[in-house]
């Protein structure tokens, strides 16, 4: 047993990735759940319109943190603020003194938390988007994303790991592909599969889920292929430093579970710690998800989802830059003949 | 137009893999690489091939259209057909005309045209893997150990495929431990620690083996000995009792040979 025990300790030793993994893993699950598994909602931001709106906006609780006031704009205003992520809440005042409060449904927690204060406060709340607050209507766009995720970081790591174990890279290297070819050749497939995956995704959360897809297809494509850019990068990037499946397997989660945790698909951004919540903008998932909720649930325009388009590109070229950089060196040494 | 490397070093950081190494490789010819473990046979072909970066030195190759090459991991897909290796191989090369059913009889395949690669027996898979090294006929086949692990028929028939590539025209290298298979190849190239101890024919080197190797029959007591078949042989300036001279073969010159540079290296 002793001898066994000490080879054990021996290959671990050795295993750095492994190493870093069980000291990891348990660091990022105290992070996270210590300051960031929060479901509280202590402030919403709130947008106040109509001819009241200086007027109420100074009487409103301090849930509703109150980005904005303007009397000259209306309920549609309002609810274009909701639609384009702008605002969480909006507080609209009529002419005869009433006041309605407007909530976005597709942020679940925020919707509750401001329908308990607005009952409270014997205000009428009017919950948008998804006005039953169905848990699914909010999950299934964001189980799109960790779909893609896996197929295109976990699929692409292990199919391209798999022939560097088989030794056939190099038979690869040597035969008459240039790095782009091998490398689109090895991609393409685990693209196609997760474009089929998402089709299957979205079509059953339609039919079974009840999820409405309200929004322009095309934006939402769009959201899928940048999205599918950067973790299909993040997938050839991890086979490019791994040398079998089992360190891919490794890494792939590492990455994968930050992104499920703190991407907001389970808790809301706004009630991580400052501390833990810039790690959330820095995740791929964090905006696909703000893109597939928004056409999904609220037909947010494409122009108002610039922001989180822009961040995939960028993280898509600056993830996908990467890979190819290192993957051509995997194929191509600087032979100088 | 002929093939190779001249004055070749390969470094790993600090380490030299290969230092200042030649080898010829001629059209129609069947060029062998031998030495033991770590000797740099494999780097020796993976700068050939143009798979390891060279530190100085030249290499001789053709386009990659024209190299067939058996990396030492045999470059089969396990979890792809015979069928579906050498398809996948033949549009790599863009062969229009698909039919190797030939090749794969020479090879001893053509019952297992649709098992998995990862499904065959090492020797078959070696067998394959130097099928697909040979299916574009090459000007240049590399070949990393086409025998290891493979039973003596199976040997035979590698040998077959690769006599039958040299007569098609083709310029073969091949690294061996098999000294048998050295003496069948027109160019042997002999390296130790990554440097190249001797070259030539397998008569040239035979004939230069410095020194007198003897015969007997015991463990001798002193000298430089290793067993053969029919007993011992040893390397010694001296003739001791019962030691007969004997006349050296392929595998005593390339043990001299290794002898003699660690006796260099050591009065270094």
């Amino acid at each position: 047993m002793w001898a066994i025990a000490v080879k054990e300790f021996n290959q671990l030793r050795r295993d750095r990735r492994m190493l870093a993994m069980l000291i990891a893993i348990p660091l990022l699950l105290l992070v996270v759940f210590g300051y960031a598994a929060s479901f509280d909602v202590s402030s919403v931001p709130t947008v106040v319109v109509g001819p009241h709106a200086a007027a109420v906006a100074s009487r409103l609780p301090t849930l509703l943190e109150v980005r904005s006031t303007d009397s000259a704009q209306n309920r549609d205003d309002a609810v274009a603020a909701l639609r384009d992520g702008t605002a969480t809440a909006a507080v609209v005042t009529a002419a005869d003194g009433s006041v309605r409060i407007l909530v976005d449904g597709s942020d679940l927690f925020a919707a509750r938390a401001v329908s308990a204060g607005g009952n409270a406060a014997r205000l009428p709340v009017e919950v948008l988007f998804n006005p039953d607050l169905t848990t699914s209507v909010i999950m299934v766009p964001g189980l799109i994303g960790i779909v893609l995720v896996f197929v295109g970081t976990l699929a692409t790591a292990l199919g391209v790991v798999r022939e560097r174990q088989a030794g056939t890279l190099e038979q690869l290297a040597v035969m008459p592909f240039r790095a782009w070819q091998v490398f689109l050749g090895k991609v393409v497939p685990y693209f196609l599969v997760a474009v089929v995956d998402t089709a299957i995704v979205v079509t059953a959360g339609i039919t079974l889920f009840g999820v409405p897809f309200t929004g322009a297809v095309g934006t939402f494509t769009l959201g899928v292929l940048l999205f599918l850019f950067v973790t299909l990068g993040i997938g050839v990037l991890i086979s490019t430093v791994s040398q079998n499946q089992g360190q891919a397997m490794q890494l792939a989660m590492m990455t994968l579970l930050p992104q499920v945790l703190l991407s907001g698909l389970l808790f809301p951004i706004a009630s991580m710690a400052a501390g833990v919540r810039w790690i959330s903008y820095l995740l791929p998932l964090t905006y696909f998800i703000q893109v597939s909720r928004g056409v999904l649930v609220k037909a947010t325009p494409i122009g108002a989802l610039w922001f989180p388009l822009l961040m995939l590109a960028v993280l898509g070229v600056v993830v996908f830059g990467l890979s190819v950089l290192r993957f051509r060196r995997d194929l191509a040494p600087k032979a100088r003949s | 137009m002929s093939w190779g490397v001249i004055g070749l070093t390969v470094r790993y950081g600090r380490r030299t893999a290969l230092s200042d190494v030649s080898l010829r490789a001629e059209p129609g010819t069947v060029s062998c690489v031998v030495g033991g473990d770590g000797a740099g046979k494999t780097t020796l072909l993976r700068a050939l091939v143009g798979a390891a970066p060279i530190s100085s030195g030249v290499v001789l190759r053709p386009a990659t259209t024209a190299i067939g090459y058996l990396s030492a991991g045999t470059g089969v897909y396990p979890d792809l057909t015979v069928r579906e290796n050498l398809d996948f191989t033949a549009q790599a090369y863009g062969l229009r005309e698909r039919k190797y059913r030939g090749l794969l009889e020479r090879a001893g395949l053509a019952d297992v045209w649709d098992r998995l690669g990862g499904e065959l027996s090492g020797g078959m898979r070696q067998k394959l893997g130097v099928t697909m090294a040979l299916l574009h006929r090459p000007q240049l086949v590399v070949l990393d150990e086409p025998t290891t692990g493979v039973d003596p028929a199976s040997r035979a028939q590698i040998a077959r495929l690769i006599a039958a590539a040299a007569a098609d025209g083709a310029a073969v290298v091949f690294t061996t431990s098999y000294l048998d298979e050295a003496e069948r190849a027109g160019e042997v190239l002999v390296l130790d620690g990554g440097v190249g101890l001797t070259e030539g024919g397998p008569d040239k080197i035979v004939a230069e083996a410095q020194g007198q190797v003897w015969a007997v029959a015991g463990r001798p007591e002193r000298g430089f000995a290793w067993r053969r078949a029919d007993g011992w042989r040893v390397w010694s300036a001296e003739q001791l009792p019962g030691m007969a001279a004997a006349r050296p073969d392929l595998q005593d010159a390339v043990i001299v040979a290794a002898l003699q540079h660690r006796q260099r290296q050591e009065a270094a």
